[in-house]
């Protein structure tokens, strides 16, 4: 098929929706309310590196928590017979398809001061915790929320290895500790940097789980923006430089994790 | 030793992520006032009745299934066409369109956000019009356009180029012949994409949330109803949705299955 031009429309469209979108934010990031070039709004996002700061801690954070937690699980997931397989990688989808807001909601009403933790702890005798609103119920929600978007790519990569890759390396004399520290781990590479990606892009931009268990005191990148577009500090030329220094942020941060996988096939563990 | 101690972890992991889907669904029952959400007191239905009449949710149901059936359906004809389209330009090209397409799946949903706010309030104010329900449909065919694309593409490229080129040789017109040839090798991809847009966009909060104006999709009405606190109502209504979730993937497992079996039974003949 010869037919370059029939992808016309989309290109039009992607222009339209993509492109100038973005073209908006960088104009609005680098202007001022009357129309005039200004670094402005660039340099005010300095005020705001502590939000950055805790942002990309608690993001980092979480997605390592996600990479302990998530590792294991796949692992053995991957281990398990074929059939029991498909049966758990289903159970560990299972969430996703619930929206995030609800399962975030969930452990609201479980955190709180009042809530069923904390009478659980109180039936036991044992003293009440202070749970919701802190940064640590965050990072909590996090790994909660993105945990399956670790497994996923993660599970798909070991299920690939070639057993007798490892049985070679057991003839030569390995120790199960070795293999998996020699073999199993480096061949998971580009499942472990596609999770981490996929764990951390969203946990870094979130404002939803910020708002919902973090109170008002655990202010990330996400509330920063939403404040300055549909907030009370309305002011969107502050909130396009935030957006852009988040995105060239990103933009980094993948490409520091795209030199760690050469073979450049993360997209091979993208599934939803 | 080793086997018990891996299903003890599974059963650690698989209890964190269930434990409060199973919590949230068993409170949905609870016959409580909204003032002890966490104190079970009887078996109750009334917060269901009460989602049922709630006027607000049920049109912001209606946005949802309306938004997600057109977005869904643009998204995969302008994607699959696209994906042919794209499928048949030089590799730099090719690489340089991807690149700027997949955009909105590598971005924070934030930031897409964000800027198809901008977009729209700058054409809202050219058009003389508001944000609604069209903007966020716009906005959700240009995030779903990737997902479709990306789903037909390994399908264009597995096809054989000499059966669509022998079509035509036979007499066929290029329309007839993509129709007759093309389209059912890669209607598979096809589907898979719809599947996908349709099920983002539904499940989509961020990017409705801020092209949306004052309409209501259910996402961002579940939102408002977590920031007043009022709750046994969203615990209703999420047993609903996770109920209507869990019997699609049995019925589509179900399916598959039976589909598998039959194709078995026919091989074996």
């Amino acid at each position: 098929m010869k037919s370059k031009a029939i992808a016309a429309p989309y290109i039009v469209w992607m222009c339209i929706f993509i492109v100038v979108p973005l073209f908006l934010v960088a104009y609005f990031a680098f202007t001022d309310s009357t129309g005039a070039f200004t670094l402005e709004n660039i340099i005010q996002v300095g005020q705001y590196s502590d939000v950055f700061l805790r942002s990309i801690w608690m993001g980092a954070l979480a997605t390592l928590f996600s990479l302990l937690l998530g590792y294991p699980l796949a692992y053995i997931i991957s281990k398990s017979n074929l059939r029991r397989q498909s049966v758990l990688i289903m159970l560990v989808m299972l969430p996703m398809w619930m929206n995030f807001l609800l399962r975030t909601y969930a452990w609201m009403t479980l955190l709180e001061d009042n809530g069923m933790i904390n009478n659980f702890l109180a039936a036991l005798g044992l003293p009440r915790l202070h749970m919701i609103n802190t940064a640590g119920a965050v990072v909590f929600g996090m790994v909660y929320d993105y945990l399956p978007f670790m497994i996923l790519p993660l599970y798909t990569v070991l299920i690939k290895i070639d057993r007798s890759v490892i049985e070679a390396a057991q003839d030569l004399g390995a120790n199960s500790c070795k293999v998996f520290l020699k073999v199993t781990i480096p061949m998971s590479m580009p499942g472990i940097i596609s999770g981490i990606t996929m764990v951390f892009v969203p946990a870094v931009s979130t404002f939803i789980i910020s708002k919902m268990l973090g109170g008002g005191s655990n202010l990330l990148i996400g509330d920063l923006i939403d404040m300055q577009f549909l907030g009370n500090a309305y002011n969107p030329y502050l909130g396009s430089a935030i957006s852009l220094v988040l995105m060239v942020l990103i933009l980094i941060c993948m490409g520091i994790m795209n030199q760690f996988d050469e073979d450049g096939s993360a997209e091979g563990g993208k599934m939803l | 030793m080793k086997k018990t101690l891996s299903r003890v972890y599974m059963a650690l992991i698989f209890l964190f992520l269930y434990a409060p889907i199973v919590i949230l669904i068993l409170f949905s029952f609870n016959d409580s006032d909204t003032k002890s959400r966490a104190v079970w007191s009887g078996f109750s239905l009334r917060w269901y009745q009460k989602l049922f009449s709630n006027a607000e949710l049920l049109n912001a149901l209606r946005n949802t299934v309306i938004i997600a059936i057109i977005a869904a359906v643009v998204a995969t004809i302008l994607g699959t066409v696209a994906a042919i389209g794209i499928n048949s330009m030089k590799k730099w090209s090719k690489r340089v369109i991807m690149n700027i397409g997949n955009l909105p799946m590598v971005n924070p949903e934030i930031v897409t956000g964000i800027s198809l706010l901008l977009l729209f309030v700058f054409g809202a104010r050219l058009l003389h019009v508001e944000l609604g329900i069209f903007s966020v449909i716009l906005a959700h065919i240009t995030f779903c356009l990737p997902y479709v694309i990306l789903s037909v593409m390994p399908k264009l490229r597995q096809m054989d180029n000499s059966l669509y080129e022998a079509a035509q040789d036979l007499g066929c017109t290029p329309v007839r012949s993509f129709f007759k040839v093309v389209f059912p090798e890669i209607l598979p991809g096809i589907i898979t994409g719809a599947v996908m847009a349709f099920t983002l966009s539904i499940d989509d909060f961020v990017i409705s949330y801020f092209t949306s104006g004052t309409t209501q999709t259910l996402p961002v009405y579940i939102y408002s109803m977590t920031r007043k606190r009022v709750s046994p109502e969203i615990n209703a209504l999420s047993t609903l949705l996770f109920g209507t979730i869990l019997v699609l993937l049995l019925i589509v497992n179900f399916s598959k299955k039976k589909s598998g079996d039959t194709k078995e039974a026919a091989q074996e003949r």
